[in-house]
């Protein structure tokens, strides 16, 4: 069958962008742009079409069947031991994929959304320096991101995990000689790493409690160890995952580093910190949502922190100036949405919401570029302003993806924010409000950056004027894709479709359908989320278009609530004071200690001890050993005294001698023989 | 007939004298002519002892030691005066180069 091919080569998909990759940092610096983009590009188109191929298959088969488990070579062999439990349990991780609805939705939006901002970047990207570096770390990027998607073990998945972690460093810092950009770069990796330790933590304590870390063997584990909903083991697991969730998708407190993030190109912002990698947590989370059903109180924490980093995040954002501030704090806030999702039991609702953000985030991201290229690098939406007749496709697009995040119908982002909220109604009243709040915020901050940017007076400066355009149809092509995705992307959640596609991924508990499920309430809360987002727009319209000085005027009255959002509730500060110039601290104290008694009194040191000892022993050669050869001559000179007295020339002398010694012998024998 | 024990006597007293004048003289010359006695001592000896078993072998080596005292004086009085030629000295006592 040859749908089964497919299937059967799912491998493939992660394996095109890394060929591109590899091209591109052995050869790319010899190949022209043309070469470079169409080696790149097409790999990534390549793995869309085998993604959708793979998908297309799946979906034929019948729901029970729809797992694919394809092993490409043993990786770690492992061997046995036994968990904490007392039950064997192997160390075993293969190269491995998994293939199920959940990688479908990942998948396709991973290399749909992807190739998209592939092909927009040829545009954006087209007169950069370094244009093959950074496609190759793009596609870099695509393949860690894949492995991350498709692998059936946690290792493999810890794999894609730090790869996209790399790549975001190296992308982030591309423009690397900006020293701002080196500096995000770095703090991206380092508060990245900080998640990343609690995520092998949760691995470790994964494996030994239920001997195995693939995905498809958790289910029977944890039957197996007859495992209590609440276990304090698998609570501790799952609260370390999350951890690593918190880095890779920047929710308090770990949420720092993704601000600082948009000095890369805008694209990277787009495809890593918009539509991809920051989702990886979310995904990893719902991947393992067995385990996390079995631990109420880590899906609690994470319904708290998803509510309290959206609602934080959306506060930040109301009065940013640069526009992708705007959008990165936006990011963090639906992070926190999907979260918020998941921690109350939607797991669906939050890949849904995972899928929609994708949709109508990148759309977000690359408009925003395209403004910022019309007006040649221009980021600051108080100089810009009446930009919609200028550049009409753009606005357009725009128009569409705010309209989405503001949860509009019937536009994607209405459907999945309110299953979403309906969800935490059920779950916890003030979580609900939470949600809801943000939900107006939202709407608000981002109607005020579509004023500030394409409405009103214009504050284009003059130079700027002049290079105003529309965007080439490479760039403005994926963004009516996106538009028309952003727009009807949501349709697909209607009547239950999406929830029961994944269904047999997420082990559905009813009980918390049942919560939101009467109709009443559900359209009660359906209008209540749309009055918060049409409010957030009416008053985005009032104090940006109607009255324009009007926001500048509330700024000055609330002085230190405008100050302390602007500067962020001063949380950069606040680490650096706590964490970052305490650990530069230990690393000169230790850099000192280096110097002055490893360096001086262990090599200086031992020198001098060295040259002591060898004084000591030139002291002994001298006068031990020497000694004891002048004194062997000096006795043999003392002995020499008497018997040299002997020699005293004289004839006489010796002749007596001689005589005595004859008479001696004499009388000797005479004794003998005397008889 | 004279009983060999008094040409014995004879030869000890006489080899005595020798020795001792060997031993006690200061004139180099003087040491050398009691040398000579010695060797003499030994030649009666010699004989006597010849004469008392028969036989020609006591004689003839008495000739020999006699040959060989002759040659012995030459040689000593020849070591002697090229001695007195350098140190202008006869006496033993002043004899000593070959001390330490």
């Amino acid at each position: 069958m040859p749908v089964s091919y497919f299937l059967d080569h799912i491998w493939l998909i992660p394996l095109f962008p890394l060929a591109g990759a590899a091209l591109m940092l052995l050869f790319g610096r010899r190949l022209p742009n043309p070469v470079v983009s169409t080696v790149c590009v097409g790999s990534v188109l390549l793995s869309f079409i085998y993604a959708l191929g793979a998908s297309l298959a799946l979906i034929g088969l019948p729901p029970e069947s729809r797992v694919i488990e394809k092993i490409l070579f043993q990786w770690i062999p492992g061997g046995a031991y036994h968990t904490a439990a007392g039950s064997l349990g192997h160390f075993v991780a293969d190269w491995g994929f998994r293939f199920d609805p959940l990688s479908v939705v990942m998948v396709l939006i991973v290399t749909g959304v992807g190739s998209l901002i592939h092909l927009y970047s040829i545009g954006y990207m087209g007169h950069e320096g370094g244009y093959y570096r950074f496609f190759g770390y793009m596609n870099l990027f695509m393949f860690s991101m894949l492995m991350l998607i498709l692998a059936n073990n946690l290792l493999l998945m810890f794999v894609g995990w730090e790869g996209v972690g790399t790549c975001s460093y190296l992308l982030i810092g591309f423009y690397f000689h900006r020293k701002s950009a080196g500096d995000a770069g770095k703090k991206a990796f380092i508060v990245n790493r900080i998640g990343d330790g609690g995520f092998l933590l949760g691995l470790f304590l994964i494996s030994m409690t239920l001997g195995t870390i693939r995905f498809d063997e958790f289910p029977a584990a944890l039957a197996a160890g007859h495992f209590v909903t609440g276990a304090s083991v698998l609570t501790a697991a799952t609260l370390l995952l999350f951890v690593g969730a918190m880095g890779k998708s920047a929710q308090i407190p770990l949420y720092v580093w993704l601000p600082d993030a948009m000095e890369g190109p805008t694209p990277v912002s787009a495809l890593i910190h918009a539509a991809t990698m920051v989702t990886a947590g979310v995904y990893m989370v719902v991947r393992n949502n067995a385990l996390f059903q079995l631990a109420p109180f880590t899906t609690g924490v994470i319904a708290v922190i998803g509510a309290m980093t959206a609602l934080f995040a959306a506060t930040i954002a109301l009065v940013q100036n640069d526009i992708k501030k705007v959008l990165a704090y936006s990011t963090i806030s639906q992070l926190g949405y999907m979260f918020l999702a998941c921690g109350v039991g939607a797991f669906t609702a939050g890949i849904f919401h995972v899928m929609t953000h994708a949709f109508f985030k990148a759309l977000l991201f690359l408009g925003a570029g395209s403004v910022i290229h019309a007006m040649s690098g221009e980021q600051d939406m108080r100089k810009m302003g009446g930009l919609a007749k200028k550049v009409p496709i753009t606005y357009a697009t725009m128009l569409a993806a705010t309209l989405a995040i503001a949860g509009i119908p019937p536009l994607a982002g209405f459907f999945s924010k309110d299953k979403i909220l309906s969800h935490a109604f059920g779950y916890n009243r003030a979580l609900w409000f939470v949600g809801w709040l943000t939900a107006g915020l939202t709407a608000f901050y981002m109607f005020r950056l579509l004023f500030l940017t394409f409405h009103g007076k214009s504050h284009v400066s003059h130079e700027a004027e002049h290079h105003l355009h529309e965007s080439p149809p490479a760039m403005t092509g994926p963004l009516v894709i996106l538009a028309v995705l952003s727009i009807g992307g949501g349709w697909i959640g209607l009547g239950g479709r999406f929830d029961r596609f994944l269904q047999p991924v997420v082990h559905f508990v009813p009980a918390a359908a049942e919560a939101a499920a009467s109709p009443l309430t559900e359209y009660i809360l359906m209008a209540a989320s749309v009055l918060a987002g049409i409010a957030g727009i009416a008053v985005a319209w009032h104090l940006h278009l109607r009255d324009p000085e009007m926001s500048d005027r509330m700024a000055n009255r609330s002085g230190w609530l405008y100050r302390m959002l602007f500067h962020k509730y001063y949380v950069d500060e606040l680490y650096d004071a706590v964490f970052v110039n305490r650990t530069k601290d230990l690393a000169n104290t230790l850099a000192a200690f280096d110097s002055t008694v490893i360096d001086g009194a262990g090599v200086n040191g031992s020198a001098w001890l060295v040259r002591a000892i060898s004084r000591i022993s030139i002291w002994w050669d001298t006068w031990i050993v020497d000694g004891s050869v002048r004194f062997g001559s000096r006795f043999v000179w003392l002995l020499s005294f008497p018997v040299r007295m002997l020699q005293s020339g004289l004839l006489q002398g010796y002749l007596l001698l001689m005589v005595c010694g004859i008479l001696g012998l004499f009388g000797y024998y005479l004794y003998l023989f005397r008889h | 007939m004279i009983p060999t024990s008094h040409y014995l006597y004879l030869s000890l007293a006489l080899f005595i004298i020798g020795v001792v004048g060997v031993l006690t003289r200061r004139n180099i010359i003087i040491i050398l002519m009691c040398i000579e006695l010695i060797l003499n001592a030994v030649n009666i000896n010699l004989v006597a002892f010849s004469h008392l078993f028969g036989g020609v072998a006591g004689e003839v080596f008495a000739i020999f030691i006699i040959t060989d005292a002759a040659a012995e004086a030459a040689v000593g009085l020849g070591i002697i005066l090229a001695f007195f030629r350098n140190r202008e000295t006869v006496l033993a006592d002043e004899m000593d180069l070959l001390k330490w």
